[in-house]
């Protein structure tokens, strides 16, 4: 018991380490490195209450693909430190206040927060049990079915996202000479290569 | 002391098996990467690395000395932590991802339920050791090398996962050594009325997707001919231009490493792991580590062919082939499986 106490305090100290460094660290690429740091120690954390599925899943598709446009975005960014820090002391107030605001909103729903009465003794157990049923099945059963609904939405919110990003960044440019590759690959040495007889000393 | 004992003894055999199994995998990678040589000498009709030790067995060793006691150069303008830290994590991040492959039943360091989803979660990862180092180095050549480079990983990626959809459908599990049980009856036996033989592997009823795989594993851990991000003829390595001796050394190692992984994921997933390839007394006697090892370097001799005898792709057709090739038809193929699953009643409980 004693080793995954060591370990929820390693993950949960290290995330918060790396958490704080994100809003601290003065180069915006640190800081998305130091996202990505407690990304992978939040999925640890998953990991260790048994739910590795969403620990897997949190690195494959945050860490490995949303993180890795974050981080394009801001490597090819030209941010000029200097300029960046002139307004600090002018935005302090209303920064202040909008993060008050949230820090006040969220300890109002903690210290509000309780547990339905139904499931007052299970909140400490997953429903259903883990070691009766891997926990990839037991969240196909429910998306799949109870949630069917709800998930093709998703699916088609995704799909109108998709669309509507090549739609508004799709230029075809009239003046620039494309590869045709059935045209490519259609050539043949009969119609790609010619005989030619050329005369001694007259050339073509 | 002995609540002690009994309590450390599973990190030690954990930590002892870690240990066994790194160095027989860095072993294994000094002679891949001499076998790598060998085969590209001879289909050149050269000789190849012959003169440290005999037949130049002991060439990978001396050039692992080289490299270590080489003088480390850091760039004075690159960002000094990112850039040491980038070719330890790729190096790392490739050994990690051999915890969960099994070279015999049972004999994995640790047999998770969802072993081919951590592979993929690592191999997802490795985008980041090519990312922090191109940017590190603060060179554009080394920039733009990484940008080509990562967007190349994540293009095949997105196939490779469809193709490890399309197994997971007919085996109905993610552990590794479920996929390889799963391959011990299939089409052979069903059609064929054979015994239990390499016809059940997944290599045969879902062949498209193993070719779809071998391409893109090929891409993924940017092999020629899809080494575009580090041509070393042209483009000096790409992101790795700004490194030198032991920090080069572990990108190198890295990506070897993680060549061999996508060999043995080819296996598991396609060729019956370590299945003998006929079910008689004799070969089932052979440890099944000895057949997981013949497969893997099978697959990388195939590797190693093609990196001899293509050519280089464009970029722009690397990408075309990513994008408009493999994943309409891995992504039609998904469908198409679970379709013949369904109708024909065969789907894995």
């Amino acid at each position: 018991m004693t080793a995954s106490i060591l370990f929820f305090y390693m993950f949960s100290g290290i995330m918060l380490a790396s958490a704080f460094m994100v809003i601290s660290s003065r180069n915006p690429v640190h800081s998305v490195l130091f996202l990505i740091l407690a990304f992978v120690n939040a999925s640890g954390l998953f990991i260790m209450s048994g739910a590795e599925f969403l620990g897997l899943l949190l690195i494959v598709v945050y860490v490995g693909a949303v993180a890795v446009l974050f981080l394009f975005v801001v490597m090819m960014l030209d941010v000029d430190f200097v300029e960046l820090r002139e307004g600090f002391l002018q935005y302090l107030p209303i920064g202040a206040l909008v993060g008050i605001i949230v820090l006040v909103e969220l300890l109002m729903v903690v210290a509000g927060w309780v547990a339905a009465p139904l499931t007052a003794g299970s909140t400490a157990q997953p429903i259903p049990d883990v070691n009766e049923i891997r926990n990839i099945e037991a969240l196909g059963n429910i998306l799949y079915t109870d949630h069917i609904f709800f998930f093709q939405i998703a699916g088609m919110i995704l799909l109108v996202a998709m669309v509507g990003a090549i739609v508004l960044t799709l230029r075809h440019k009239p003046n620039v000479r494309r590869q045709d590759i059935t045209t490519q690959v259609g050539r043949d040495p009969k119609t790609a290569i010619q005989n030619v007889n050329v005369e001694s000393g007259k050339g073509l | 002391m002995e609540a002690i004992f009994e309590y450390l003894w599973p990190v030690i055999v954990v930590f002892g098996q870690s240990l066994l199994l790194l160095v027989a995998l860095l072993i294994f990678t000094a002679y891949i990467l001499y076998a790598d040589r060998k085969i590209f000498a001879a289909v050149q009709m050269r000789r190849g690395p012959n003169v440290v030790g005999p037949w130049g067995l002991l060439q990978s060793f001396a050039d692992l000395l080289k490299f270590v006691l080489k003088e480390p150069v850091i760039p004075a303008s690159a960002s000094k932590t990112v850039f040491v830290i980038a070719p330890i994590l790729s190096a790392v991040l490739a050994m990690a991802a051999w915890a969960v492959i099994p070279l015999d039943q049972g004999w994995a360091i640790a047999d998770l339920n969802l072993g081919i989803l951590f592979v993929f979660a690592i191999s997802s990862l490795e985008v980041y050791g090519v990312i922090m180092g191109g940017w590190a180095s603060n060179s554009k050549y080394a920039f733009l090398a990484a940008l080509r480079s990562a967007a190349q990983m994540v293009s095949y990626e997105v196939s490779i996962g469809f193709v490890i959809i399309t197994v997971l459908l007919c085996v109905g599990s993610l552990r590794m050594d479920d996929i390889i049980i799963a391959q011990q009856t299939g089409f052979g036996t069903h059609y064929l009325g054979m015994g239990s033989s390499f016809l059940d592997w997944h290599w045969l009823p879902l062949f498209p997707m193993f070719i779809i795989f071998f391409i893109s594993a090929i891409a993924e851990t940017n092999r020629p001919p899809f080494d575009l991000p580090e041509a070393e003829s042209e483009l000096v390595a790409g992101h790795m231009v700004e490194y030198s001796s032991t920090l080069f050394l572990l990108f190198f190692l890295g990506e070897f490493v993680a060549i061999i992984l996508m060999c043995a994921l080819t296996t598991v997933l396609f060729l019956g792991g370590w299945l003998p390839p006929f079910d008689v007394w004799f070969l089932n006697w052979i440890p099944g580590t000895f057949w997981f090892v013949l497969k893997m370097l099978l697959v990388f001799f195939a590797m190693a062919m093609v990196r001899a005898v293509v050519p280089r792709y464009r970029y722009d057709q690397l990408m075309r082939l990513g994008w408009k090739v493999f994943l309409p038809i891995s992504l039609f193929m998904v469908f198409i499986t679970a379709l013949v699953l369904q109708i024909t009643g065969w789907v894995a409980a």
